[in-house]
Order: C-alpha cells, then structure tokens, then sequence
C-alpha cells in the first residue's frame, strides 16, 4: 500500500512559537498533520496521547521548550518522563515507539518548527503507516494499546510517572536519593505488570478466562499468569466467575 | 516493693501460647510485656485454616484471644520487637528490648488500609509464605492485632504517597528503631518454631517443581484470606489438582539431617488438611499420605484418623517415599516409593511436603541473651519433674520451643508457665496494674429514649462506597434519634471524646455507632459510655462496612440503601434498650482439688505459693497416685526420689490440707462459692472454696486378652518394670505386645503412654541383660517429640520391632506349658513363632469406673471414652464449661508425667484467675425468669449447656446470673415463654427485624 503523507498530531507548546512560525505551508508537503496548542506539554495526559494512535494517527509529536527553560517551571520534564513509559508500552503493544517523540526546542535559538516536522515525517515515513491507521486495523495490536491506554489511566503507573524525578533527581520521603538504574528497574516491572494486568482486564471483560488460556493468548508462563490474577484480584479488577471441572474461570469487574 | 520484686512479667512470642500466658498473668493481678518479632501477633496458629480433631476455623476462635491480649490494659504490647540484654535475677530482671521502626504512628493508626491500596510498589507477601504479593505498606492479615499498617522498608521506595492520602497522619518516614529497659519480676519464652527448609530435602523438589508446596503454605493454600482466596490452585497454572499426595516426616524422624525427633503434630494437621483439602474443591479430590508410622496420639485423634480412612476417604501409604519428579510438560509430580518391598511410582497433582518443626530462628543469639540452656536440637532444656523451668531461675518456657507440639498442649503448658512465673513475684499481686474508675451511673430509667448516631467513614473503606451523608440523613429522620453525624473514622480517639461530648450536650442516652464490626469495636464504644456514666447496655452497632461497602462494593445505590436500612433496625431496637447490671459475686479466696497424684499434688502446690489455701482430697490412704508405680524414666531422673520430695513439699506447706481416705459427696454452688462436703471414715466435713480443680487421674486397663491372669509370664507393663527395678526379672525372650485393649472397637483411640512405656522397659532389659531378646509387636510406633531418640537407641541396641494390623493381630497360645506367640512377619508373608519367658501387654490408662458420679455431682462432661471433657479441645483444654471447675492430669486423658505436670501447673493458673479476685463480675447479658409465669417444668434445666438453671425452694427455675453465658436457648424453648433474655428481648428482636422489612416487603 502506497504510503502518501504519514497522519501526525502535534501537541504544541503555546510559548514555544509564534502563530507565525506554526502556519507554514510547507509543511503540508509533508504530512498531514493537526496541530494542538496546548499551555504546556507537561499537560498532554498520557491517555490522549495513545488514544490518538487509537484513532489512527501514524505519529504523535510533542513539542516543547528545552529544558530548562519552561514556562511553567518544569512541565516539559514530567512530559519527557511519560513519553519515555509511553515508549516503553508501545513497545509492548507492538507498535513501533518511534512514532512518538517529544522535542525542545530553545527560545535563544533560531526555531527550525518545519525542520522538526520534516524529520518526523521523514522517521513514520520509514515506518509506514501505523496498523491501526489502515483501513483494515490490526485488531491485537488495537486491543494492545487500549490495554496501555487503560494502565496508564490507572493508579499505579501514574504515580510512578508523577514520583520519578523527585525521587531519582532529588530525595525521597526517607531522604535518599534512589539511583536511576534502581528506579527503571521498577519501573519496568511495573509497566509490564500493568499492560498485562489491564490486558487480562480487556480480554475478561469479553468473556470468563482460565489462567491456561491467558497465558496462551499473552503468551507467557501461566504460573506468571497465576500471579497477576492473584494482584488483579487482591485490587478487586477481577473476581472468580465460576469454575469448570477443576479450571476456575475469571471475569473482570466492571465497576471499580 | 517488698523485697525488691517487681510485679511484672515480660513474655517473648505473641503465639498462641504467649498470649495465653500474657492473658492470664494480666487476669491475675499482674502487669505483662508481651513482645514479637513479627508487626503483629498470633503467630503460627493465625496462619492456619482448621484445627484438628474439630476441625474449628483456626482464626475464629483465635481472633478473640488475640483482641483480648489487644486490649487487656494491663498487657502492654511490643511488636516488631527482640530482647537485647538482660540483668538482674529472678525476681528483679532488667531487660533490654530492641523495636524496630514500622514508620507508621501506632497511635495514630486505625487500620482503615487506604495506603495499601494506593501503594505502587508490591512485594512478595511472606505471611502467604510467597504464594501471591502484597504492596509494600501492609498487615499481615485482615484481623491483625494490633491493627497497624507497617512500611517494609527493603521494598518501599519512599515516594511518599501513603504520607499524603493517609488521613490519620499516621505515617512517619522518620520514625526510628527505639530501644527501652523494662523491669520485670519473671519471663516467659514462647518463641514458638520455625517451619524445616524443605531445600535441604532436595529429592523431594521443593524449590525446583512449582507444585511441590509445604504445608504451612497448604496451611494458607486452603485459608479464605490466603493467597488464592481459599481455593487450591496449582501454582504452575492455576488449576485444581485431583490428586494431592502428602510426605510425612519432612525434615523430622531424620538421622541424616541431625533432626530425630519427631515433630509431633504433622501427622495429624496433614490428615486435617486432606478431610478439608477434599471439602474445599468442587470436584472429586483424592488424597494420600506416605508415612511411617501415623501419630494419632492425642486425646481422640485416633477416632478422626479414622473417620478419615472410611468417611472421607483418604488413602494412607505406609512407606518412606524416595524422592519426587516432575513431568516438565503437565507439571504433575511423580512419587517414587516402596510398598511392600516393591518400588512404584505414582502420579500427583500436587505434592504437600509435611514439615517439621525446627527451633525458632536466633534461637543461639536468645539462649545467649538470656543465659539459658539448649538440648542437643536447640530447643530449650527442660527436666521431666521441671518441664516448664528453663536451667536459669526466674525464666520459664511453654509451647513448641520447649518440644514440638500441638495447640492445646502449648495453650495448657502456656498457663502453666503463667503459674511458675507469677509465683515468682506472687508477692506483688496486684501492684503494677492499673484500675480505672468511673463516674457513677446515670439513671435513664424515666426518661424518653433519646439517641445519638455516629456513622463511620472508615477513611474510604465505608465512605468509598456507602453515601454516609445519605445515611445520617436518614437516621436524623427516624423516632428518638436526636442527634446524627459522621466521621472521617468512628472508633478514633478523638471522635471518642466527642461522642461523651454529645452525649453530656444533648443528655443522649442511647448511642448508635454504624461502622465495622461489633465483634472488634463493641468494647471500645462501651468503654466510651462508661466513662461518661452511660450504662454499657445502652449501646447498639450496625456493621455497615462487611454488611454494606464490603459486600456490595460494586452496587454503592444498594449498598447505601442497605446501610440505612441496618441503622433503622438497630435505631429500632435501641428505642426498647433496658440498662443491665453486671452481676457481682463474691470469691472465696480457697481452692479444692480432688486427687493427690502428682497432677493433683502439683496444682495444690502452685496454687499455695500464690498464696492460696488449697484443700487436696485423695480416696487412697496415701498421696502419689500413679507414681507410686513408677521406679525409672525415660531420662536419668529418679522418679520415686522426685516423689518423695513432692509429697514432702506438699505435707510441709501449711497452706495446703491433705485429706487422705476421703470421698467427695456432695457439691453445691457455684464459681467463687462452691459448698463441698466430704467423707473420711464415718466423718463428714463441709468445705467452703472458690474454685474446683479435677485430677483424679485414671486406671489401668486390666487386660482379659492373651492368657492375662492365666498365664503367670503374661504380665503388664507396670508389672515388668516393677520386676526389673526390684532386681526380679529373668528371661531370656520377651515380647511386648503394643495397643492391649486400646486402638479397638471397644476403645478406638490411643493411649499416648505404652509406647514409650514398652521402649522405656526394653531399654532397660537391654541394661541389665543385653543378650536378651526383645520383640516388640506393635501397630505404630508412637514415640512423639524428643522420645523418639530413645525409639531409635533401642532399635540400635537390638530391640526388634515387628509390625502388626487388625487383620493380624498376634496370637497367643500355652500348648504344654509353653507359651507361644505368633508374630505376622509383613515381608515375608507368614507368621513367625516365637517362645518368650515373658509377655509383657502394653495396656491402656482408661477413666476411672466413678468419674460418671463425680461428673454428674459437677454438672461436668465426659468424653465418650469415659474422659473428662474439656470446655474446648483446642484452646480451653484445662477449663470445663461450668465456670470456676478446672481439669488436668490422666482424669483428661492419658499422658506422660511431664504434660501432666505442665497442666497441672495451668490448671492453678486458671484457677488463680478467680481466686486473685475479692468480686467477680460477670457479663450483664442474661436470662430472666419471670417467676409468675414459671410452672417449674425444668426444660429449661435440661437445656441449659452452662448449668446455669436450678430450681429454687419453691420448685420454680432461676437462673444463676453468674453462671449464665446469655445464649437464650432456655427463653425460646421455655414452653410458658417465662424466660426473658435481657439485651435481646423478643420485643428488641422483633422491633429489629420488622426494621429491616419495613419497606422492603411491602414496598
């Protein structure tokens, strides 16, 4: 399939350019792309961002101040810590992570808006066109990054997210500081936990499941399985719906 | 202070057996440090689901105890805590205790568990021993005591939102491990076990095959709170197992390892797990244990082994199973073992590995601290005639630390450390403990119900859910309610305050709280009517968290709806609350105890160095009992040398009067005031006294089996050892012939003793006449704990030990005088003759022909053996369920000196607990009798389980209040309806429940 302009939305930040800068017609050459001035790309809640890969964008861009220069004090950093999970999930999701980046720019340098665009353009090009974006849309991998989208909804993972810097960059409550190589450790635990966790939940909610036939569709251990569902129950996602023969059944539970 | 001694104990291990003895030094007058290493105690038992033989939950009957010992203002509690020095000496020690940081403020902590819900880092939940994951803030489980949440700082990584969503500002990241020197008089040990390291048995794949589990995490396998929700799942996917196979003696009766003993209580918590393993499952589960000999050894475990073979179906393998693979694909098991001389190989599901018990962990560091010794497994040294003093004075020892053993052995022996510690420091009774008062009470009798609500938010854990402002407004509205609110937590200190404040302010004289459950919470908010002079009585609760938020947690509409329709039924009922007063007796501070055995000896004794006056009736012409017959041991000790010297102590001590040759006849009263009349000679005598206590021991069972009494070679146990002591035995074959006339269908259970009698006496012919032959014919050998060396030493030295069953029971023939006995050799299929010099029958102790009359003058059970039956088997093994009557020794059922010695010394501990105090009081929730309406039926004295009914002088029931438990069978069987029970009126109950239909039926 012939791949034209790749579909880009591109989260902006309100004081890195002008309307001038931003309204070049060039770009249109390029790509086909929607642009979304936001005040700071600190706000770009995590769940908008996959929900517009959902919704079949090729790539999503943000692009911000450079640290440390940000408008409002340092939102541009906690925007580079969400990409960097967000990457993380897409890769689980199978999708390719490098359709989402984030880029600074810096108020003291000449600002190059159409240059940034033409490389990332140029990076989904290579790619091709995203497998939710075709008409006929990859359906695991759509199930996949809603699973994604639905973990970083969730508690856990955004607290991680929201904690990282003060913890890794400054002390935590206990006074210390946690390395960086500790704290990613974690944090990559926790996001494979909670993609698996809310991809069960996606799959339950269709259905009853055994721990033998998640393990089978997630392809992993089902003693790994096991354990999730043990979590999931602990955290009332969800509850045994019956038991056939000797093989308990779970359902996941709509209201939380 | 009189002479230095400090009225305080300090007890180390929050297990079953600490908080008993902490429970009852606290009852007796005394102040009590009760520490754990863990957050929280309860310690083994809180972690298992059954209890054997009765197969009680073991969390709801322990949950009570532990609630107690939490609120016992007289028990301080010390957790996360060790001992780290120790001066002084008996009497005045001076400890150091080391308490490491929860970083959670215990004061101000209520235990609502928002922060373990937020929490975004998990751990591996070791209280589940590692079967499913925790967050890093936690409890240990649910009913925890105390009911503070702890930080595990290995896995917290400090993000500090706990700190933020706390609403009780209970978390301190700063909080660090303290150190305090406590005084105290005396200390207990109950360090309780640690469960064998199944790794060191690397055949049988602990570690390596996910589906080999051990059985204290079967143990939380099968438990409603443990990891899998009370279901059994096979760890490698989650699947129920159809067939479980169980290894015994795992780490235990293992010459190997260094492990000989036996840990006693495996055989029967793996027969426990298989009857409830099959109950749990919903389809049909086969379960099999591979043993060595089954253990049955305890007061009717024998009858619940069986019933497991023929009601439930549970197969059991004699052999020793050699080792254990795993099918990589299925990950089923393969059991490898021998049968009958042949090798085979079965397939499980599931492999549950019985662990032994092993010392507890640093029991070296703790020794050392405390300066006391250690037998050669590490356990605590103890002596037969000392069992519960450890080898440094002032310190004693109870439970699984002293030998391997089972609950109620542990809870019988832990009252009986309470008794050699207070005697200690019996002196200062009294002294460090604190009474509180309160101000008087006031009438509400003419006024007009007015009722405070107070609905509880419990943080989240209600208010998540149930909308409480709905419901206070909802409760504003109904009849005499005068004042509702809410809050952040009900049971909190502060609100507390309020309460009384409201209570003053608006002249309330009912209180309502709606929050969690009464069986927690409801002393408390009595507590805090009390002390605002409120009768207790006045007060009702309505459990809207487990009834509303818990259990409709995902419906909030109904479960809002729920919790106002449970508040409207207790608002009904409290509208027709009557203030109760607690019944108040008084106590006559003098003990009785009937039997001068050691058991009976020992209690009177203990109960003397209390300072109590103790009468000890005995039927015989002399003190002794069983002893008398008993010329050596096991051990090195002299048993008629201890004899003597205990009868002398007892003859000695003025506190105590003998009364030989002396039959009780008459008993009458009740706990605190009992009226006893005795008989000696032609002579009758009345008693006044307090407390009862039963030891009147049991008999021997004389055997009508194989020639007894026919053939002058063919003697008992007793009777051979009395011919080896006296330098009269002569043979050159012997042959013992174990279970004479028990283990039968005439007496199905164990006699616990004659194996280790049997072995005792082998040992002894292999002393004196190493060339002579002993066989011993025997079903199981039953050597439990430490005794098991000596099973093993006489194997070594040639004893031989030959197998029988039911169907070939050994055969006992005299063809021309000689005596033949046929012995069913299992390996080789055929019957071995063999011509002994002796016959020595391994018999029973069975009850004592008139325990029926003295059960029936006491109003207490027997067991269907003929026993006395305890007040509950597993956790009141000393009590009878008539208050004020207590039991120990052979009368409870067959047991060697040093258990009988252990309960003796429990049996005047629990005694002490009544005759310390000058009144009793009793619970205020009982029956009355209208005694216009009775016509003196006596149903209701039928019914009665507590023998709390009598008949007066005019033939008309009344009730005993101090006697009375509350139960109300009496009231609703009571043919007249002339029994009221108070608190729980029928009008109280209807008013309830109408409350609760009342728009639900008829819309």
């Amino acid at each position: 399939m012939s791949f034209g302009k790749p579909k880009i939305v591109c989260f902006v930040c309100n004081w890195a350019f002008t309307e001038q800068e931003l309204a070049v017609s060039r770009i249109r050459k390029v790509a086909d792309m929607s642009v979304v001035r936001v005040m700071c790309v600190g706000r770009i809640d995590p769940v908008i961002m996959l929900e517009t890969f959902i919704k079949g964008a090729d790539g999503v861009l943000l692009v911000g101040c450079a640290p440390p220069d940000c408008h409002f004090v340092e939102g541009n950093v906690y925007a580079e810590l969400t990409v960097k999970v967000l990457k993380k999930l897409l890769v689980l999701a199978d999708l390719e992570p490098e359709r989402l980046e984030v880029r600074w720019v810096s108020p003291v340098e000449e600002v190059r808006f159409t240059g940034i665009i033409e490389d990332f353009a140029k990076q989904l090009k290579k790619l091709g066109p995203s497998p939710l974006a075709k008409e006929k849309y990859d359906v695991n991998i759509l199930e996949d990054v809603s699973a994604a989208k639905n973990a970083v909804a969730d508690f856990r993972l955004r607290a991680l997210i929201g904690k990282e810097k003060e913890l890794t960059r400054s002390v935590n409550a206990y006074g210390e500081r946690i390395s960086q190589i500790e704290f990613n450790a974690l944090l990559d635990e926790v996001v494979k936990a909670e993609f698996i966790r809310h991809k069960i939940l996606v799959l339950a909610r269709k259905k009853p499941f055994s721990v033998r036939e998640l393990a089978e569709v997630l392809n992993i251990k089902p003693a790994v399985v096991l354990r999730h569902i043990l979590n999931m129950r602990r955290k009332g996602m969800i509850a045994l719906a019956n038991i056939d023969g000797a093989t308990p059944l779970y359902e996941a539970l709509e209201v939380r | 202070m009189a002479d230095g001694k400090i009225g305080a104990v300090l007890v180390v291990g929050g297990g079953v057996a600490g908080v008993q003895a902490a429970l009852d030094i606290a009852d007796s007058g005394f102040k009590v440090y009760l520490i754990d290493r863990a957050p929280s105690i309860g310690g083994v038992m809180a972690q298992l689901d059954k209890t054997f033989p009765t197969n009680d939950c073991s969390m709801c009957i322990l949950a009570p105890k532990l609630v107690e010992a939490g609120r016992q203002p007289n028990i301080t509690l010390i957790t996360n805590a060790e001992v780290t020095e120790l001066s002084g000496k008996a009497g005045n020690f001076e400890v150091r205790i080391r308490k490491q940081s929860r970083y959670i403020n215990e004061e101000k902590c209520n235990g609502c568990g928002l922060c373990a819900q937020k929490c975004p880092v998990e751990a591996v939940d070791a209280y589940n021993r590692g079967l499913n994951d925790r967050s890093a803030i936690y409890i240990e489980y649910p009913q925890a005591v105390p009911l503070k949440y702890m930080i595990d700082r290995e896995k917290c990584i400090g993000c500090g939102i706990c700190q933020e969503i706390c609403r009780a500002e209970a978390v301190e990241y700063e909080q660090e491990d303290t150190e305090t020197t406590l005084k105290i008089g005396s200390i207990i040990l109950a360090p309780g076990f640690t469960s064998f390291d199944p790794r060191l048995k690397t055949e049988y794949g602990y570690g390596r095959f996910q589906n080999v589990v051990t059985s204290i995490e079967f143990e939380r396998i099968l438990n409603a709170s443990g990891p899998y929700g009370g279901l059994i799942l096979r760890p490698s996917e989650g699947e129920i197992p159809r067939k479980i196979a169980f290894i015994q003696c795992v780490g235990s009766r293992d010459a190997q390892l260094g492990n000989n003993y036996c840990s006693a209580a495996c055989c029967m918590y793996s027969i426990k797990e298989a009857i409830i393993a099959k109950e749990h499952v919903p389809i049909e589960l086969e379960c099999t244990i591979f043993y060595m000999d089954i253990r049955a050894y305890g007061k009717e475990f024998d009858a619940y082994y069986n019933r497991a073979m023929e009601e439930h179906g549970v197969r059991f393998v004699r052999s020793r199973v050699a080792d254990v693979g795993e099918d990589p694909l299925t990950s089923n098991l393969f059991v490898h073992y021998v049968e009958d001389g042949e090798p085979k190989t079965e397939e499980f599901g599931m492999v549950v590995l019985s662990v032994g018990m092993r010392p507890p962990e640093n029991v070296e560091k703790l020794a050392e601290v405390l300066g006391i010794g250690l037998n050669r497994y590490e356990f605590c040294q103890t002596d037969t005639f000392s069992p519960i003093e450890t080898s440094k004075p002032g310190i004693f020892v109870c439970g699984a630390f002293a030998a391997p053993k089972d609950i109620p052995e542990s809870v019988a022996q832990a009252s009986g450390a309470a008794a050699k510690a207070i005697a200690v420091i019996a002196s200062e009774r009294g002294k460090l403990i604190t009474v509180k008062e309160y101000p008087p009470e006031r009438d509400v009798s003419r006024e007009e119900p007015r009722i405070g609500v107070f609905i509880c938010h419990c943080g989240i854990n209600i208010g998540g859910i149930v909308n409480v402002p709905e419901v206070v407004e909802h409760a504003k509205k109904l009849p005499d309610v005068v004042y509702a609110e809410e809050n952040l937590y009900t049971c909190s200190q502060d609100t507390q305050v309020r309460i009384r404040e409201k209570i003053r302010e608006l002249n309330l004289n009912r209180v309502i709280v709606g929050a969690c459950t009464p069986r927690t919470h409801e002393p408390l908010f009595r507590e805090t009517l009390r002390e605002q002079g409120l009768n207790t009585y006045l007060f009702e609760m309505a459990n809207i968290r487990d009834q509303c938020s818990w259990v409709h947690m995902h419906e909030p509409e109904r479960a809002t709806e729920k919790a106002k329709d449970l508040v409207r039924s207790v608002v009904a009922k409290a509208r027709l609350l009557e203030p109760l007063k607690k019944p108040v007796t008084s106590v006559i501070p003098v003990g009785l105890v009937i039997g001068g055995g050691v058991s009976g000896m020992t209690t009177a004794l203990e109960l003397a160095r209390q300072g109590f006056e103790v009468h000890l009736v005995e039927r015989a012409k002399e003190l002794g009992g069983h002893l008398r017959h008993i010329y050596y041991l096991l051990g090195s000790e002299n048993p008629q040398e201890m004899l003597r010297s205990i009868i002398e102590d007892v003859s000695e001590n003025e506190r105590i009067h003998v009364h030989l040759n002396t039959a009780i006849v008459d008993v009458k009263g009740y706990v605190g005031n009992f009226t006893t009349i005795i008989r000696s000679g032609g002579n009758e005598k009345q008693i006044e006294h307090g407390i009862i206590v039963v030891a009147t021991g049991a008999t021997e069972y004389e055997p009508t089996e194989y020639l007894y009494g026919i053939d002058s070679r063919v003697l008992t146990q007793r009777e051979l050892e009395e011919r080896l002591a006296k330098g009269q035995f002569n043979a050159k074959t012997v042959v013992m012939i174990q279970c004479v006339g028990s283990r039968n269908e005439e007496r199905p259970n164990c006699s616990r003793i004659c194996c280790s009698q049997a072995i005792k006496n082998a040992l002894k012919i292999k002393e004196l006449s190493p060339e002579t032959e002993v066989y011993v014919l025997y079903k199981d050998i039953r050597t439990y704990g430490f005794k098991e060396d000596y099973y093993r030493e006489a194997a070594d030295k040639g004893v031989l030990f030959i197998r029988y069953d039911d169907e070939h029971k050994p055969r006992v023939t005299r063809e021309n005088g000689k005596l033949m006995v046929l012995a069913w050799a299992p390996i080789l299929k055929t019957w071995v003759p063999v011509e002994p010099d002796i016959l020595a029958l391994s018999v029973p102790a069975v009850p004592n022909a008139n325990n029926e009359h003295l059960a029936r003058m006491l109003k207490v059970p027997l067991t269907k053996d003929g026993f006395f039956l305890e007040a509950h088997m597993k956790l009141r093994p000393l009590d009878f369920a008539t208050d004020g009557i207590f039991l120990c020794g052979l009368a409870h059922w067959p047991k060697p000196i040093e258990e009988s010695i252990s309960q003796a010394c429990g049996a005047a501990t629990r005694a002490a607990t009544i005759l310390s105090k000058k009144t009793l009081e009793v619970e205020g929730i009982v029956a009355h009798v209208d005694e216009d309406l009775c016509v003196g039926c006596g149903l209701c004295i039928t019914l009665c389980p507590y023998s709390a009914i009598e008949k007066d002088e005019t033939g008309i029931a009344r009730v005993q209040e101090v006697l009375c438990k509350g139960c109300g069978t009496c009231g609703a069987s009571c043919p007249k309806r002339a029994i009221t029970m108070q608190q729980f009126t029928d009008a109280q109950i209807v008013a309830q429940g109408l409350a609760v239909l009342r728009g639900v039926v008829h819309g």
